[in-house]
């Protein structure tokens, strides 16, 4: 367990040459779990838990890292979702991985243009206007012809990648969104240790302060509002591939909710907290869906994550860490 | 840290015939009415130490808040170096040189030390946009920063977390932080408070030291602290200046003596300053 907090002291170790640290075990490890899973697991219900834990690990780069709270990221996994699934039903044969980057350029456009009207507001202003906006797009999406409004798009062809892999087939599939996946969540890792990374926790720390050291804050959090956006675009572009459906659920409030309850339910501002949240968050969805208690799938969700919020509110991964900090300080003792 | 030998307050008042590096004219602030900063004028020579003191609420965090433009003036001109910054944004008054620091110790709490030093030197490298760089990128600043460590005496605390450091450490990293940056203004707000007996000993010499060849204008309670560094002083009360001079003529002053210092009795400092002169 001790890795995880490795996570906290290799960003700190600064000088400190490069060596294989528990941490890095730790990646490998997952890493491996994640290229062996398909093959003991269902792939699409994996698929499912990989590109929500691209979207929670999204918002998170927000929440967690920057201090904004964004309640309106649907809107982005939607536009995604959208264009990636209008171009590859319209035009078939269109490479689906061309269909993915022009769904997260999509979502890259709209980031910047909701970033630029809500990044100066702070707080709970920030959360309202990102709602408001996200509603006009769930609006927008409703009336506009290319998305079917109520019914969405049906049967996006998967198409094949670069010509040669058959991505109706949910193993190959399975590895490319793999693939998708640790690339963004590489990037993830290296935008929050970076030196633009290093600022943003500055903010977050104390924006003020950071404003006097002579950073113009709203610039450096427009950035990574736009590379949150683009991250959710992502997701919700490959969600689309996976599904073969684009539909106005992705649009709703509910999934900006959803996605918040997962980040909170893993340990906001940690890098492996979405995983672990969205991964419980489906997990839990497809055990009750099954079950008995099937319509009571929301209440319970609902319940868990309020018993979760009152008793560790730092998250899965937060109260690890956090135990595992504990217990170290004992032991320097 | 070996202390320099305590020294009086310098004695540079009679060079005030140049030009102020900072100056406000008829500086005002209303919040829904009620003037907090009313037409106040004040004149920083380049060079001095000058404390802004006054009672509780009387609008020094303003005059701040003003000067650093995180609020906007009602009224008035702010002027540095003869030039009018009064319409600049905040970012880019503090890369003008002039800097400023909080009421309330204001760090980065969840970053290291180092690290909290760190991102003031970063800025100037031009690489603080570059999101696909490592973090690694930044290392050939540690030393710059581990000197400026050493100076406030956190050498050893650099790999520490910052909110595990008591109080009066986190406001030396906070001066730290503020010198890499290598500010010609420091505008520091009570840069002593909160603190006990010994931290203010060394806040003092700390701030005497950075202060060779930059100009400071410190908010400040302490009157011990201010005879002991300043050689101006401006009294604030009810967001008007009440006067202004060296320690010994505003301490001597009666309308100050009763909005001011009321039953803090000037003596016993003013003895101290002459103890220590
Ligand atoms: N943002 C604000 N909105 C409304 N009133 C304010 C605001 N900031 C300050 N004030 C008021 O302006 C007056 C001056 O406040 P200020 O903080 O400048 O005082 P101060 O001299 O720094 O006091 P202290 O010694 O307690 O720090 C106070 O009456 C305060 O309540
Ligand atoms: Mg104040």
């Amino acid at each position: 367990m001790a890795v995880l907090q490795q996570d906290h002291q290799a960003a700190r170790a600064g000088s400190a040459p490069r060596r294989i640290t528990p941490l890095g075990v730790l990646y490998l490890v997952l890493f491996l779990l994640g290229l062996l899973a398909p093959w003991v697991a269902y792939p699409v219900f994996l698929m499912k838990i990989l590109c929500f834990a691209l979207f929670a690990s999204a918002f998170n780069l927000l929440l967690g890292f920057v201090g904004l709270l964004s309640f309106g990221h649907a809107a982005f996994l939607a536009t995604g979702a959208y264009i990636t699934g209008f171009l590859l039903a319209e035009y078939p044969g269109l490479s689906p991985a061309l269909g993915i980057v022009a769904g997260t350029l999509g979502a890259v456009v709209l980031g910047t243009l909701f970033g630029a009207l809500a990044i100066r507001r702070q707080g709970i202003y920030f959360a309202m206007i990102t709602l408001a906006l996200a509603q006009m797009m769930f609006f927008f999406f409703i009336q506009a012809p290319f998305t079917h409004g109520e019914d969405g798009l049906h049967g996006v062809p998967r198409g094949e990648l670069f010509g040669v892999f058959d991505l109706a087939n949910n193993h190959t599939l399975y590895y490319f969104v793999f693939a998708i996946f640790v690339a963004a969540f590489a990037l993830i890792r290296r935008v929050v240790h970076s030196p633009f990374g290093q600022v943003l926790k500055a903010i977050r720390e104390n924006e003020p302060r950071a404003i006097s050291l002579g950073y113009h804050t709203d610039a450096y959090k427009l950035v990574a509002f736009v590379l949150s956006a683009g991250l959710a675009g992502l997701a919700g572009a490959t969600k689309t591939l996976v599904f073969q459906l684009a539909s106005l659920g992705d649009a709703s409030w509910h999934m900006s909710g959803e996605v918040i309850l997962m980040t909170l339910l893993g340990g906001v501002g940690t890098l492996l907290g979405p995983l672990v949240g969205s991964g419980l968050v489906i997990g839990l969805q497809h055990q009750l869906a099954q079950s008995a208690l099937g319509d009571w799938v929301s209440v319970i969700l609902g319940a868990i994550f309020v018993v979760c919020v009152l008793s560790f509110r730092s998250g899965i991964i937060g109260e690890c860490q956090r135990w595992i900090a504990r217990r170290q300080q004992r032991e320097d003792k | 840290m070996p202390s320099p030998p305590i020294q009086g307050p310098r004695a540079s008042g009679g060079a005030s015939a140049t030009a102020p590096i900072l100056e406000t004219r008829g500086l005002s602030k209303d919040f829904r009415g009620f003037t907090a900063v009313d037409d106040v004028n004040l004149q920083v020579q380049e060079g001095h130490i000058h404390a802004l003191i006054g009672p509780n609420g009387a609008g020094k965090t303003t005059v701040f808040n003003l000067l650093t433009r995180f609020l906007p003036a009602t009224r008035g001109e702010i002027l540095y170096r003869g030039k009018s910054i009064t319409r600049m944004k905040s970012h880019e008054i503090a890369r003008l040189g002039l800097v400023r620091s909080f009421q309330i110790s204001a760090v980065f709490s969840q970053m290291t030390v180092l690290e909290n030093v760190r991102v003031a030197l970063q800025r100037p490298q031009g690489t603080s946009f570059h999101f696909w760089k490592p973090e690694r990128s930044l290392d050939s600043l540690n030393e710059q920063a581990l000197h400026l460590l050493e100076q406030v005496g956190l050498r050893d605390d650099a790999h520490r977390v910052t909110a595990s450091l008591p109080y009066g450490r986190k406001r030396a990293l906070e001066l730290a932080t503020t010198l890499a940056l290598e500010p010609t203004v420091m505008l520091l707000d009570e840069p002593t408070q909160g603190m006990g007996a010994e931290d203010v000993d060394r806040v003092v010499e700390l701030i005497r030291v950075a202060a060779r060849g930059r100009t400071v204008l410190m908010v400040e309670h302490n009157l011990s602290v201010v005879s002991r560094l300043c050689d101006r002083i401006s009294v604030l009360a009810r967001g008007r200046v009440l006067a202004e001079g060296d320690y010994a003529s505003v301490s001597a002053n009666p309308e100050v003596r009763e909005a001011y210092l009321g039953s803090e009795a000037p003596e016993s400092t003013a003895d101290e300053h002459k103890e220590v002169s």
